[in-house]
């Protein structure tokens, strides 16, 4: 067993909602007070939970509640949630920004975020000297950065201007000279922070495959942290996922990414069967449609290269013979970009009477980029059309896994499909 | 399981030692206080013609109105220190003071974006503040050191220097706490409420004139008694006058052991107290800045 080399014991971290004004005062007089006299601070009993979009009920919040959680030395372990998840704050915690609340963090290695890009650049200074004082403040020594200097300026890819003051860069050489020297630290504990990357899409890519380097490569024990359930899903081995402020699952990676898919999914087949919106008689109604993974449980979100099954329910009047199934898949431009039909990919399929059966469509490696899509189903007979509905359900493609690497096609366009590119 | 209790390389909680100050880790960061200390120094004055000139010119006028005002208008006697002399002293060294507060007070509010997001002991913000200003200081001493010496050989009658110019770091040093430990008290209050940062820029204007910096302490008692309290009760007032008669060593100024030991012991006082605050500060202070 590697030892641990991070431990958060028990991690709140409560925030004051609103505005600095006479009312904080107060409450900092009372805090005082209640202090002075040994008592337990009066505000932490209260508190309400950190869910974004509900009323503020409360002057306080609590950001982070009751985390627990270890990470071994080498481990790579996924952070992921919503925005306004608790994400962030547990990083300032991490980086030592800010203390928590109650509990305790304990660390045995050093740990630097890439998160801090371009921190603490002086316009003034040239790009040179901007590497060394931005290097020193991320904890790294003048002759660990006189042994890297010349990596960084390479990888940051302004040579040619790295003796003039970095206020003549352009914005974007001056996150590329952050990142260079970032990416350069070599801290024990390692926090990524994917949603961060910033640049054009050139340095963006390389920024994220350094990440991806630094992640997989060397041992190192990182903490990633990306809305991109596809890289996370490739590079982490073990994930938390937070909600509300709380660590809702916390195990591996796959059952981790499975839980944050399928969270927050609507009642999203709720009134198929309802719909008048549709071509055919009684004879034959779809009544719901979902979308289950590998394991058979109901997703919302989708990863590319994961297989999917659309589990459709309906209602038969009477036992039909050689029914043709198609679940066709829009783009939100309403262009066609898959098709699923039996007729084709197997043979004709019978049904019996009720509502017993359902249909069972699998996409084994399912080949859209991101983006949004909706289904189209049908169902007909040898005599023509018996159901048709079109937008039956909603769903995204939030990341890629498709070829396994960790990188995925940025442009919404196209079908992914498995290939090799090679130079003989 | 025995790894365990084995020692973690730091912990994180909101639990607080009273003083929390650690030198092993402010030595590893070393190298950032003296970037710091470059940084200050070099960037100030880029893109100016007269570059460092600056640093003569700001304490070099102010003497020269104070001159005119309250030596040849309100006529206030220097004794037999020249009058410019006695000035560009007293605003040398109160120079040094207000920049060491005003850099420390700003200390959380200036760098709130680094604060915000990496992890370096912040006490190395402070300390760069006070290093680099002091080669400011420097700088401005030998132009008072010129000074000195150009009256020292023009005029019959002029203060003679003698081993009471050993003082004179003593002072400096004295100077550099009170601008750490007062402004590592007023930039916790600033962190949480701005009002303190808005006052602070007129208190330090005003008390620059209950400071002794303009008149020698003897004088204000001879010419307004029931108000030479104030002064006398101010400790800058006796380091400004302390630092001039370790300058000048002439009977016209205020001087002896028993108050030298008061400021001495109120600045570290005052150190204490400030470093409390700030470490108390420092640890979540980004969550309402």
């Amino acid at each position: 067993m590697s030892k641990v080399i991070l431990k958060a014991e028990n991690i709140s971290k409560q925030y004051r909602l609103g505005l600095v004004g006479l009312g904080t005062i107060r409450h900092d007089l009372n805090r005082f007070w209640h202090q002075i006299r040994g008592k337990e601070d009066p505000y932490l009993t209260i508190g309400a939970v950190n869910d974004r979009s509900a009323k503020a009920s409360q002057d306080y919040v609590w950001a982070l509640r009751d985390i627990n959680f270890e990470v071994k030395q080498g481990e790579i372990l996924g952070i992921i949630g919503k925005n306004g998840a608790g994400k962030s704050t547990l990083l300032k915690l991490l980086s030592r920004v800010t203390t928590p609340t109650t509990g305790v963090i304990k660390s045995r290695g050093r740990i630097a975020s890439l998160l801090e890009v371009g921190t603490g650049f002086h316009p003034e200074l040239t790009g040179r000297e901007n590497i060394y004082l931005n290097g020193a403040i991320l904890g790294m020594t003048r002759a660990e950065i006189r042994k890297k200097i010349d990596e960084i300026i390479d990888f940051s890819g302004c040579e040619m201007y790295i003796d003039t003051p970095t206020k003549r860069y352009s914005s974007g050489m001056t996150v590329r000279l952050g990142f260079a020297v970032a990416a350069h630290l070599e801290p024990d504990i390692l926090v990524v922070d994917e949603v961060l990357a910033v640049g054009d899409a050139e340095f963006q890519k390389k920024a994220i495959g350094k990440m991806q380097d630094i992640s997989t490569g060397e041992g190192r024990t990182v903490l990633f942290v990306s809305h991109n359930m596809g890289s996370v899903q490739s590079l982490c081995s073990r994930g938390i996922f937070l909600e509300n402020g709380s660590i809702a699952y916390e195990g591996d990676i796959e059952d981790v990414v499975g839980k944050y898919l399928s969270m927050g999914k609507k009642n999203i087949h709720q009134s198929l069967a309802e719909r008048t919106d549709r071509k055919g008689g009684e004879l034959f109604r779809f009544t719901g449609c979902t979308v289950l993974d590998d394991k058979g449980a109901q997703v919302k979100d989708l990863i590319s290269g994961n297989s999917y099954t659309f589990k459709l329910a309906f209602q038969c009047e009477k036992k039909t013979p050689g029914l043709r199934f198609r679940v066709a898949i829009y783009d939100t431009k309403g262009i066609i970009r898959v098709i699923c039909n039996n007729e084709f990919s197997s043979h004709l399929l019978d049904v019996k009477d009720g509502t017993s059966e359902h249909i069972y469509c699998t996409i084994p490696k399912f080949p859209l980029p991101n983006g949004t899509y909706n289904i189209r189903l049908s169902c007909a007979n040898s005599s023509g059309l018996i159901d048709d509905i079109e937008m039956a359900m909603e769903f995204d493609v939030v990341g890629s896994n498709f070829y396994g690497t960790g990188k995925q096609q940025k442009s919404p366009e196209g079908v992914l499909v498995q290939h090799s590119i090679e130079v003989r | 399981m025995s790894d365990r209790n084995e020692s973690w390389l730091f912990e994180i909680s909101s639990k607080r030692k009273w003083i929390d100050l650690n030198f092993k880790e402010i030595w590893r960061y070393r190298d950032l206080l003296v970037l710091f200390v470059k940084r200050d120094i070099v960037t100030v004055y880029k893109q100016t013609v007269l570059g460092p000139l600056w640093f003569f010119i700001q304490p070099l006028f102010t003497s020269v109105i104070f001159t005119l005002i309250f030596n040849k208008v309100a006529s206030i006697e220097t004794g037999i220190i020249p009058a410019f002399l006695f000035n560009l002293s007293g605003i040398t060294a109160w120079n040094y003071f207000k920049v060491c507060l005003n850099g420390t007070a700003a200390t959380f509010k200036a760098n709130k974006g680094i604060f915000g997001k990496v992890y370096f002991p912040r006490f190395i913000v402070p300390l760069s503040k006070v290093i680099s200003n002091l080669v400011k200081f420097g700088i401005q001493m030998l132009i008072l050191a010129g000074f000195y010496l150009y009256y020292f050989y023009t005029l019959d009658e002029m203060a003679t220097p003698d081993w009471n110019l050993l003082l004179v770091p003593a002072y400096v040093i004295i100077m550099a706490i009170y601008g750490l430990g007062l402004g590592m008290i007023v930039s916790t209050m600033t962190t949480k409420y701005r009002d303190v940062s808005i006052l602070l820029g007129f208190a330090m204007q005003l008390l620059m004139y209950l400071s002794a910096v303009p008149y020698p302490i003897k004088a204000l008692k001879e010419k307004v008694p029931e108000f030479a309290w104030v002064v006398d009760y101010n400790p800058l007032a006796h380091i400004v006058e302390g630092f001039r008669y370790a300058l000048f060593s002439t009977d016209n100024l205020q001087f002896n052991w028993t108050i030298f030991g008061g400021i001495v012991a109120l600045g570290i006082v005052l150190f204490l107290l400030g470093l409390v605050l700030f470490n108390r500060t420092e640890k979540t202070f980004i969550d309402t800045v």
